[in-house]
């Protein structure tokens, strides 16, 4: 049975060099079909550990025959199961991931390396939605934490900031990657050795890189000015290298201007986005304090679009 | 059906049939009545088979809807690996409980709107949407819990937060200080970890064993933010 033999790890070099060798951007297909196939096969072989659950073990024998006879098609976009192929991934790989994102190195490509070229979207999802509700939640602290120092501050919990908050991260998380593959199609066409990575590549890296802004929000809370800058640069510079290291084998083949380009202004999004998170505490107390007696982060300017001044 | 029943038993045929030896012999004439009555055995926890609830009072009716509420308050309470609540979903108490909550979580003030503090719709939202995104993202993770037996669930388990909002509104009517604080805090804490250990008995096995963290994460993650409006909250 071929299928035996894309039980074994040696598929995912395969599937990297077939990645290589077909600049077809449907590429997604193809992995997908590859690895759920193997992925599949291996819950069934574990299904006795799974108890009483008997039906998860049909349903992954049904799917398993079903995505055999199906060899060359996705499911559709109107099926659940579609939509379900891009949540794939166990809490070990997700975990991975994030410390992938965490710890870039210069040769190791996120995407080949731990996406392995199958991407997720729980990933991206859910660390945008901690990130909206870590920044809500540290702005409401730093306010707490800084009337207690001075009590003429008006507190309140502010509550609109994690609308504000969530609609921007996840705007920019999805978005910036759209621009950012729209362009890269435009740019590669169809001749290139290795393909542009595809949306939902990019949108992994875009949301797993922004992990390390969560426990950066986090150590904002010490009212150190120096500390937090140090923070944010340190934050900053581990997202934008990680970014930088996944991009360039794509970008290096194009022009040295449009790759500079290029990178400089995924750099200026990224580190525009850690000053918003940096202005979003609040600062609108009602009587103006004594600015001496009070950290900086809340004498910013107020709203979020203002941020581009710097502080 | 009778003319083959009519013909005898083929002796060539060895597999000894004892349950059906005299059926050969048997010819269903005209003049045998066939009557009698066909009952089904009562399952009385079918009531939607029941056609006398059409008939009974509306208080019987709300009695029996409002007791089967109760029941799930008293498992979520204590929270035991029983299938009732899963089998049996209902949607009335997460609506009770989330327009509680998001009642008692108004400000009194009058400018209200500027101080920020969360609007009744604001939390309703996040709490609905909170649990409808949760469920999707059980099932698509590959759990085999049904859509609403999610959304009872994780509605049902607001309940210790829905009494830690209550008890947090009786302590604030005392003065505010340090003290006030840590009891609040005190009280979410344990209801917080409450909600959690209860929600998490009923969806944790629904989960494949190695995607159950992915799963709870987002469980983790909604009732952290409930926990953070009730203590938040501020009268003023």
């Amino acid at each position: 049975m071929a299928s035996a033999d894309e039980l074994t790890f040696h598929e995912f070099e395969e599937a990297t060099n077939l990645l290589a060798d077909t600049p077809d951007a449907a590429t997604t297909s193809r992995s997908d079909q590859l690895t759920p196939q193997g992925h599949v096969a291996v819950a069934v072989g574990s299904g006795g550990s799974y108890g009483a659950e008997d039906e998860v073990e049909e349903e992954s024998d049904k799917a398993a025959l079903l995505q055999e006879q199906q060899q060359q098609q996705q499911p559709g976009f109107w099926t659940f199961s579609y939509y379900q192929s891009f949540f794939d991934v166990d809490t070990s790989q997700v975990l991975d991931r994030i410390k992938g994102s965490l710890l870039p190195r210069p040769g190791h490509n996120f995407v080949r390396h731990h996406l392995r070229n199958r991407p997720d979207l729980y990933g991206p999802f859910w660390i945008c939605a901690t990130l909206a509700f870590v920044l809500a939640v540290t702005g409401n602290l730093t306010l707490v934490l800084a009337q207690r120092r001075d009590p003429s501050i008006h507190y309140s919990p502010q509550f609109h900031k994690v609308t504000v908050a969530g609609i921007s991260i996840y705007c920019y998380a999805w978005l910036v990657p759209l621009a950012l593959w729209g362009f890269l199609r435009w740019r590669k066409g169809v001749q290139e050795r290795m393909g542009p990575y595809t949306f939902l590549e990019t949108v992994c890296i875009y949301g797993y890189s922004l992990f390390v802004f969560i426990p950066m929000v986090v150590l904002w809370l010490i009212p150190v000015p120096w500390l937090q800058w140090l923070f944010g640069a340190l934050a900053l510079g581990l997202s934008a290298a990680g970014l930088v290291f996944t991009l360039w084998p794509v970008v290096r083949e194009d022009t040295r201007l449009v790759a500079t380009v290029l990178l400089s202004v995924v750099v200026l999004l990224h580190a525009l986005l850690a000053m918003g998170c940096k202005s979003l505490p609040p600062e609108n107390v009602a009587p103006p304090p004594q600015i001496t007696s009070l950290p900086s982060n809340i004498a910013l300017s107020p709203t979020l679009p203002q941020s581009l001044a710097p502080s | 059906m009778a003319e083959a029943e009519e013909s005898p038993g083929d002796p060539g045929t060895a597999s000894p049939r004892p349950l059906f030896a005299g059926l050969s012999d048997i010819s269903i004439s005209q003049d045998i009545p066939v009557e009698g009555e066909i009952t089904i055995p009562m399952r009385s926890r079918i009531r939607e088979f029941d056609s006398s609830t059409l008939n009974e009072s509306v208080r019987n009716t709300i009695m029996r809807d409002l007791k089967a509420v109760g029941k799930k308050f008293m498992h979520v309470l204590y929270p035991r690996k029983s299938n009732t609540l899963l089998r049996d979903w209902d949607l009335w108490g997460p609506l009770i409980l989330c327009v509680t909550l998001a009642l008692m979580l108004q400000r009194d003030s009058a400018d209200s709107e500027k101080d920020g503090g969360p609007q009744f719709a604001e939390v309703f939202v996040i709490v609905r949407f909170g649990a409808v995104t949760i469920t999707l993202n059980s099932k698509l993770l590959g759990g085999n819990i049904s859509f609403f037996q999610s959304l009872c669930v994780l509605g049902y388990c607001i309940l210790p937060l829905t009494v830690a909002m209550l008890i947090c509104r009786l302590v604030l009517l005392a003065d505010p200080g340090p003290v006030n604080f840590m009891v609040r805090l005190f009280v979410v804490i344990v209801m917080f970890a409450w909600s959690i250990v209860a929600s998490t008995a009923f969806l944790a096995d629904s989960q494949p064993p190695n995607r159950r963290a992915l799963a709870v994460y987002p469980v983790f993650l909604f009732y952290f933010v409930i926990s953070w409006m009730i203590l938040t909250f501020t009268p003023q």
